[in-house]
Formats: structure tokens, sequence, C-alpha cells
């Protein structure tokens, strides 16, 4: 109990004198996470609608790994993100591992399937006759997949929330194509396991506080806009 | 021989040039699996003309008007609009409207509602004020403007639902069971509203309807399909006074009994 007091106690200094080491892993966890859940957003949620929409031969099949691709262990896509970005793989000249561009890579992996199976459940549970109503009153495929994303905000909104809460708390996958490097690619989560490997724990304990209440900013944010969006 | 050619051929130009129908259907299949839920050889829907559809459950006429109103394929046949197989079938469903059973309101304002059908063909931000304006008038629910559509009656929702239609002043519009689940002074209300605006904007119109007053009320023509097929084609009261076949007679006399219609 001690260390939890201690570790907030620690929280509140660390942030109080803006500890220039806090702000910059909290910057880059932000920056990291938000860039990979954007792109996630951007190609995950065009084809979480395609796949709700569209006729595809092998649709099950790629709906399958979707679905998979929900679950993957992070440290699972950092092994193979790591075996291509390995200066001998095959993405190798793009000289990326242990950058954050790296950590953005992994974590893109990771949310896309989130963001994607969300998006297409969310889509899949519009009212059939209601894309047949767009299609009648004269919308192309752009129009009526604005007006879906529009009827279906509320879900995505929680599929982004899913997607960025995935990333922002993964370490496996950060640690192992970031590394850890201070001042560089070192995030929230892979200070934390550092810190509790050293046995800090008062430490680890402030950087978990500092965590939490980042996530939590971004959610009361999301959620906010999610909500607004209902009342609208 | 080459005077009697030149005769016929004289006789053809001079001959005088009908107008195309403005929806000709020939030789349409739409099968389902194996099952042919559509077969209808031969109809022409004249300009002005308000075609009712009529027949049982089941009987093919939402296939059959889905079909017309190019959203869905039909399996074999073809469908000219003015004469000219439609090729860019965006361009021509923007000169055709649908009005279905359930109002399928998007989760915004009632004017946005209506405005949409007009945004999709790019049209300006005066013109759309201006239009949907006139057609929130018309159907008598300007006072409902700013409501979200989602809180209306169903009498309300389906009033916005026949101006999203108007509003884009289409050529041909389909109407399936509009008035379906309306109590029946809200029924009468919007059946007048319809009549109206059909008289004075002259639109081709296809109606599915269960109700045969409706029928008499509102259409030039109908089309009794049943099992797929349209049995008998004519004037309302023609049709109604004089079924050619038994089960045209059938349906008509259950729907008379049925309260639909009373017996001519």
């Amino acid at each position: 109990m001690d260390v939890v007091l201690d570790g907030i106690v620690q929280a509140f200094w660390l942030l109080a004198r803006a500890d220039s080491e806090v702000v910059r892993v909290t910057l880059l966890s932000l920056a990291v996470s938000a860039t990979a859940t954007l792109l996630s957003v951007a190609i995950g949620v065009p084809l979480g609608a395609f796949l709700a929409m569209g006729r595809l031969r092998g649709r099950q099949g790629v709906i399958s790994l979707v679905n998979t691709g929900m679950a993957f262990p992070p440290v699972i896509v950092g092994l193979v993100v790591t075996v291509l970005l390995w200066r001998s793989g095959p993405l190798g000249f793009f000289h990326m591992l242990y950058t954050p561009w790296a950590m953005v890579l992994a974590q893109f992996i990771l949310s896309l399937p989130i963001i994607t199976g969300i998006s297409m459940a969310a889509i899949q549970q519009v009212d059939p006759k209601l894309r047949l109503q767009l299609a009648a009153l004269g919308a192309s495929r752009l129009q009526t997949f604005w007006v879906l994303v529009r009827e279906t905000r509320l879900p995505l909104m929680a599929a982004v929330m899913a997607g960025f809460g995935a990333v922002i708390s993964e370490v496996g996958a950060s640690m192992m194509v970031g590394g850890n490097i201070l001042g560089e690619t070192r995030v929230l989560t892979t200070a934390i396991v550092m810190e509790t490997g050293k046995g800090n724990f008062a430490v680890a304990m402030a950087l978990s506080v500092v965590l939490m209440a980042m996530v939590y900013v971004v959610n009361a944010y999301l959620t906010f806009v999610q909500q607004r969006g209902r009342l609208r | 021989m080459t005077l009697l050619r030149a005769f016929a051929q004289r006789a053809v130009d001079s001959a005088p040039q009908e107008t195309p129908p403005a929806v000709a259907v020939r030789g349409l299949v739409f099968q389902r699996g194996k099952q042919t839920v559509v077969k209808v050889d031969t109809l022409d829907i004249r300009r002005n003309d308000v075609l009712a559809i009529v027949g049982p459950n089941g009987a093919g006429k939402t296939t059959l008007l889905l079909c017309l109103a190019l959203l869905l394929v039909p399996t074999a046949g073809t469908i000219a609009f003015d004469g000219v197989r439609a090729k860019d079938m965006l361009r021509q469903r923007r000169r055709m409207a649908v009005v279905f059973q359930d109002p399928l309101l998007i989760d915004m304002s009632v004017q946005e509602n209506i405005a949409l059908g007009l945004r999709f063909r790019g049209l300006d931000r005066q013109t759309i004020t201006q239009r949907t304006g006139y057609w929130l008038e018309r159907f008598g629910i300007a006072q409902l403007a700013h409501r979200r559509a989602r809180e209306l009656s169903r009498g309300e929702a389906q009033r916005v639902s026949l101006a999203r239609a108007f509003v884009t002043q289409p050529e041909i519009l389909f109407l399936d069971e509009p008035f379906t689940n309306l109590d029946g002074p809200t029924h009468r209300a919007l059946i007048d509203s319809l009549a109206a605006v059909l008289a004075e904007t002259g639109v081709t119109t296809v109606i599915i309807s269960h109700d045969l007053k409706d029928v008499l009320h509102l259409a030039s023509k109908v089309a009794v399909m049943i099992s797929g097929a349209i049995r008998q084609l004519g004037r309302p009261r023609d049709v109604f006074a004089y079924p050619l076949r038994d089960d045209v007679q059938a349906f008509l006399v259950a729907h008379r009994t049925g309260g639909g219609l009373a017996a001519p």
C-alpha cells in the first residue's frame, strides 16, 4: 500500500515540476499510439465498410483473419516486425528498427484488426434496407460510405477507443522494435517495465499513474465527442 | 417493284412517331436460386401514368419494383427508359425516386433528410434550401424542419420520406406500400396529399398497394400480379369489374371481402 501511495505522490511531483524525461516519454507514448490509431482508422474504417458491404470472393476468410488479428499477441507482432525491419530483413533498407516509426508500425498492426473488426460489425448492424434507400436516393458508393459512417459514429468511436486502448497499453512489441532507448524510443509502458525490473517500484507506480491519467484524458475526450454525436 | 418499295417506305416515314414508353420491360426474369420470383414478358409504363401493382403477398411485386428502380439486377430481360437501356445506373437512378414501406430516415434533422438526395446530386446550397423549403411546406411538415428525424411519428416520418422523394424532381416515382401500418386518419390524409401532388406534378408513378380503394383513388392503370407474372393490366375500374382470369377474380374477391373495396 505504501508503494502505491508513494507512487501517487511521486507522480504528482513528477508532473508538478514537469520532469523533462517524464514529459518526453509521455509525449512520445501519445505521439506513437495516436499516429498508429489514426493510420488504423484511415485504413480500418473503409476496410471494415468494404467487408460489411462488399460481396467479394473469400470475404469469409478475410473476416476470419481480421477477427483473429483482434487477438494478436503483441510479442508476436513485435517479433514479426523485428524480422521484417532487421538489417538483413526484407524492409531492412528503411533503417527503421529501434526508431519510433518501428513502434508506430507494430502498433498499427495491432490496432488495425481491432478497428476494422468493430467498424465492420457496426456497419453490418445497419438495416440493409437503408443501403437500398441510399442507392435509391442516388448516392454513389463513396456517398453511401459517408452516410453509413455517420450513422454508425457511436460504435465507430468505440472502435477508435478500443484501438487506442490496445496500443497505448501494450509493451511487448514496443520493447522489441523500439528497444526502450532513453530519449529516443522509451515510452511509458517500456519505462514501467524497466523501472519495475530495477526494483524502483515507486517510480514505476508514478509512471503508471501518468499512463492511466493520460488514457483517461484521451478516452474522456473521445467519449465527449461520441456522446455529443448521440445528442445531436 | 421499285415504285411499290418507295411507296411502302413513304408510308413508314409518314407514320406518326409514337413516343417510347417511360419504362419498357421485355422478358424480365428474376430468379432467387432456382425459384423464379418474377417473370414479366411485356410491360409498358407511359409518361404520366400512375400504375398500381396489386397482388397477394409473395407475388413478386416488390422484386419487380426494385428491378424497375435499378436496385436489383434481373436474371434476364431488359428495361428501357424512354426507349433507351440504362448504361450508367447511377445517372439513371438519379432520375428516379423510391419511397419504401419503412420511411428509412437518416439520424439527422428532417430538413437534412429531405436535402440528402439533392446533396448527392451536388446541387448548390441555395437551390437545396429553396427546394426543401417548398416540399416541407407542400407536405405540411415545415414546423418539423429542425426536429431529429428519429423522433417523428410514423405518419410524420412517411411525409418526410415522400418529400425527400419529390424534392429530387424525379421523372419516375416508385412507391412500395408507403401507407401500410398507418392509422386510418393518417392514411387518408397522406393519400389525399399524394393524390394532389401527383396530379400537380404529373410524375410517372409505380405504386404497390394492398388497398384497392387507394388504387381507385390514385392510379390510372392497375396490374394484377400473381405468382411473379402480370395476369391482367388495365384501367382500375375495368380490371376490378371484369377480371379476365379465375386467379385474378379470386384475388379481387378476397380483397373485397377483406374490406378493401365494395363490389362493383
